[in-house]
């Protein structure tokens, strides 16, 4: 604040330019969510039950919709004719409108038209009502767009905080459930807490560079030699352990198998899409991209937390009897190799987390589809056993959470296949040979995870095998309308990016941040 | 005199952030939150802020703590809770030897380089640029007060900060009322699950032991109690129903 005391008092404060067209798919989102709560508040009676969902998959397409010619804009090189064209700033230069956060923007608005269609089925068999989890799901949404194009450490700190609590509520949403109860208590807590610690980082970054503009910060680090650095290594730190926490990696892992078994399953799916897509959006953004001077000091960090993460997230993994509990470990070990990609600290390393984060979002959102319709009523059946024979009983989900298995244990013709693929080989051309060994071995033993709820859905479950209960299981879930595209879109995804990957890495290359000045 | 004034108000923040997690009695838990946001305010009348530290009086000490004291005394909790069951064992020694770690740490960074905020602009800087020219030459040094600082503050160079904060208020009432809402209407039994505190152990695996609920882990769960709540919702659920 000390730069505004430095300017001279005027009458009227010059508020600042707004760029309207580069605010909009985050206006359309938000602002949805508003309409939406306003619509359902005032015609409750006369409005029909698929309603909520449709508007919100709208709205969502509506804002992947709206990005289309910001990318077009931001992706393409100022020429004569378009003097506008490349990144660009607003609003005091505290939103940034680059190819990074354009990405990120359609990333978020394909996860919430997915987890819509998806929750739309769950809620009512669940017997939740209203609106309000699509509004919060929304709001959260924009929330991570707000983080993505944060060019201020106070914007991307209410970008996380609108993420987050409205992912708190989600996470405890489920009423009837004391574990959801008790996985949005926990999510709370402890995300408070980091939330806290997070907010400590940017006052000391701020208190070692004396602004919290990230396009500030950067011009001072690579203006000024710091001859005591402390203060500022110390708000690295902090920083790192909030945005460690949101993408769970170990040592801040221990929230993550306990909400993502208690939290409703659709919840999950976009806790481990959105939030984590969210949350290394703005690592990026802060770390490679502001504080690129100084990645000696923090690339080490990254790398130890990198190898922790992968190998926490393999082996704890293995011993693990519930499905949810296995995929929030899974879930961890793909956030180790992201952090892989981020320390590498190139553009070609953060082109690769791009494509990690949405080859990820897609397999993790159709594996909880399967969860979401295999584990029934209450989510109750999620233990290995309880899905085993699901290939058997209902083969349309046994293949597809087979396609999604496979795409996250990295197997050759799925997307998961060419995402770790490019994160290993950004660290080995960044000369990080260790940690790409350390990833390719967490890789082997990981598999075996996906392997054994493989076999359980294939070859177990022989008691099942009852021809006329078989029968009575193929005949009685019929998978809903909501829950098929969602299968249908994510399995499209996972295997035609899994033989042609070039358009999607090509797309994530040109999403390059930059910090601008507007 | 400020160092003073700091180191004071730094105790009593610090006095009344303990309180609140270690008092007994929530009410006096919220009142020794009082301590610590009129400790902060303190804070801000040593920074020259006094429309922050009016604001954080009359707001957070005034209006927040005392919706605080409402909702305790509403809710009924206003009597010491026994807080000394212990879910993990040894979890106080593990939590102090956690926060003693943390406190050496901030100690560590807050201390050793306490004369290194390498962001600060110089004195000179700051004249400078808070003086006005007068049209004769001369300057005369700039009187902002807070309040037009604040404006300009929040509606420049935060703008966009002060606005999606809107979204966040948001989230807080649409949070509010899912968390406080019970479902309602005839609703489908859930089916049993063994409850939260055996989250960690593997689940039952022979269906006669998932659908029995004294068998297995929870067996020290009084069996009267499930079927008492079991019968209370079924008759609340049943009369909402005949309603």
């Amino acid at each position: 604040m000390l730069n505004i005391l430095a300017q001279p008092p005027t009458d009227a404060i010059p508020t600042p330019d707004v760029a309207w067209s580069g605010l909009m798919p985050l206006l359309i989102l938000s602002g949805g969510a508003v309409l939406l709560l306003t619509i359902v508040s005032l015609a409750k009676d006369f409005i029909p039950r698929w309603f909520t969902p449709i508007y919100t998959v709208l709205i969502g397409i509506a804002t992947g919709v709206a990005a289309i010619p910001l990318w077009l804009r931001v992706t393409d090189t100022p020429s004569a004719a378009d003097p506008n064209n490349g990144p660009f700033a607003t609003l005091d230069s505290s939103f940034g409108v680059d190819g990074f956060s354009v990405f990120f923007t359609m990333l978020f608005a394909a996860v919430v038209v997915l987890v819509a269609l998806l929750a739309n089925d769950y809620l009512r068999r669940e017997d939740i009502d209203g609106p309000e989890f699509y509004v919060l799901m929304m709001l959260s949404a924009s929330g991570g767009i707000v983080m993505a194009s944060a060019n201020d450490l106070i914007v991307m700190f209410l970008g996380l905080e609108i993420l987050s609590i409205a992912v708190y509520v989600m996470a405890a949403m489920h009423s009837r459930r004391i574990e959801s109860q008790e996985a949005g208590m926990k999510y709370f807590v402890l995300g408070a807490l980091s939330s806290a610690v997070f907010l400590y980082g940017i006052a000391l970054t701020y208190g070692a560079t004396g602004s919290t503009n990230l396009v500030e910060i950067r011009e001072f680090l690579s203006n000024v030699i710091l001859l005591n650095d402390a203060l500022l290594l110390a708000g690295f730190a902090l920083l790192l352990v909030g945005f460690g926490f949101k993408v769970a990696a170990v040592p801040f892992h221990s929230w993550t198998p306990d909400v993502y078994q208690g939290a409703p399953t659709p919840v999950v799916g976009f806790m481990a899409s959105a939030v984590k897509a969210a949350a290394f959006a703005g690592m990026l953004r802060v770390f490679w991209l502001t504080f690129g001077s100084y990645r000696t000091d923090w690339q080490p960090v990254i790398y130890g937390l990198a190898i922790a993460t992968l190998l926490v997230g393999s082996f704890v993994a293995i011993v693990q009897t519930d499905v949810k509990r296995m995929l929030a470990y899974s879930s961890i070990s793909h956030a180790g190799y992201l952090l892989v990609g981020v320390q590498a600290a190139t553009n070609e390393g953060t082109a690769t987390v791009l494509f990690y984060l949405a080859a990820y979002a897609f397999m993790v959102i159709g594996s909880f589809t399967v969860i979401t319709l295999a584990t029934g009523p209450g989510d109750a059946k999620t233990s290995l056993t309880d899905i085993a024979g699901l290939a058997r009983t209902r083969p349309v989900l046994g293949i597809a959470l087979t396609v999604f298995l496979l795409g996250q244990a990295g197997v050759p013709f799925t997307s998961g296949f060419f995402a770790k693929f490019y994160v290993i080989s950004a660290a080995a051309d960044a000369n990080s040979y260790g940690l790409a060994i350390v990833a390719m071995l967490a890789a082997v033993v990981a598999a075996f995870l996906y392997l054994r709820i493989m076999m359980a859905i294939w070859l177990d479950g022989d008691e099942v095998a009852d021809p006329t209960e078989l029968a009575a299981a193929k005949a009685g879930i019929p998978v809903p309308w909501g829950a098929a595209v969602v299968l249908v879109v994510t399995v499209g995804f996972t295997l035609v990016f899994g033989l042609w990957p070039e358009p999607m890495i090509e797309m994530a290359r040109d999403a390059v941040p930059a910090l601008a000045i507007g | 005199m400020e160092a003073i004034v700091f180191f004071v108000s730094a105790a009593i923040i610090l006095a009344g952030g303990l309180g609140v997690i270690v008092l007994r009695n929530p009410v006096h838990a919220a009142l020794s939150l009082v301590a610590t946001l009129f400790g902060v305010a303190v804070l801000f009348i040593d920074m020259e802020a006094y429309f922050l530290a009016a604001v954080q009086v009359i707001v957070y000490a005034g209006a927040i703590v005392v919706l605080f004291l409402f909702v305790i005394m509403l809710v009924g909790v206003d009597k010491a809770e026994d807080i000394y069951a212990e879910p993990i064992i040894k979890q106080r020694q593990f939590a102090a030897l956690a926060a003693a770690g943390m406190l050496i740490l901030v100690a560590l960074v807050g201390v050793a380089f306490a004369g290194d905020v390498t962001g600060q602009p110089s004195n000179e800087d700051m004249t400078i640029s808070r003086a006005i020219e007068n049209p004769d030459g001369t300057t005369t040094p700039a009187e902002t007060s807070n309040i037009n600082q604040l404006a300009e503050a929040l509606f420049t160079d935060y703008v966009f900060a002060f606005e999606i904060t809107a979204l966040l208020l948001t989230i807080a009432v649409v949070g509010a009322v899912v968390l406080a809402r019970r479902p309602k209407g005839d609703l489908q039994p859930l089916p049993d699950v063994e409850p939260s505190w055996a989250l960690r152990k593997p689940r039952a695996v022979t269906p006669t032991e998932a659908t029995d609920p004294s068998a297995g882990d929870d067996a020290d769960q009084d069996p009267d109690e499930t079927t008492v709540d079991q019968a209370a919702t079924d008759g609340a659920e049943t009369d909402e129903a005949k309603a």
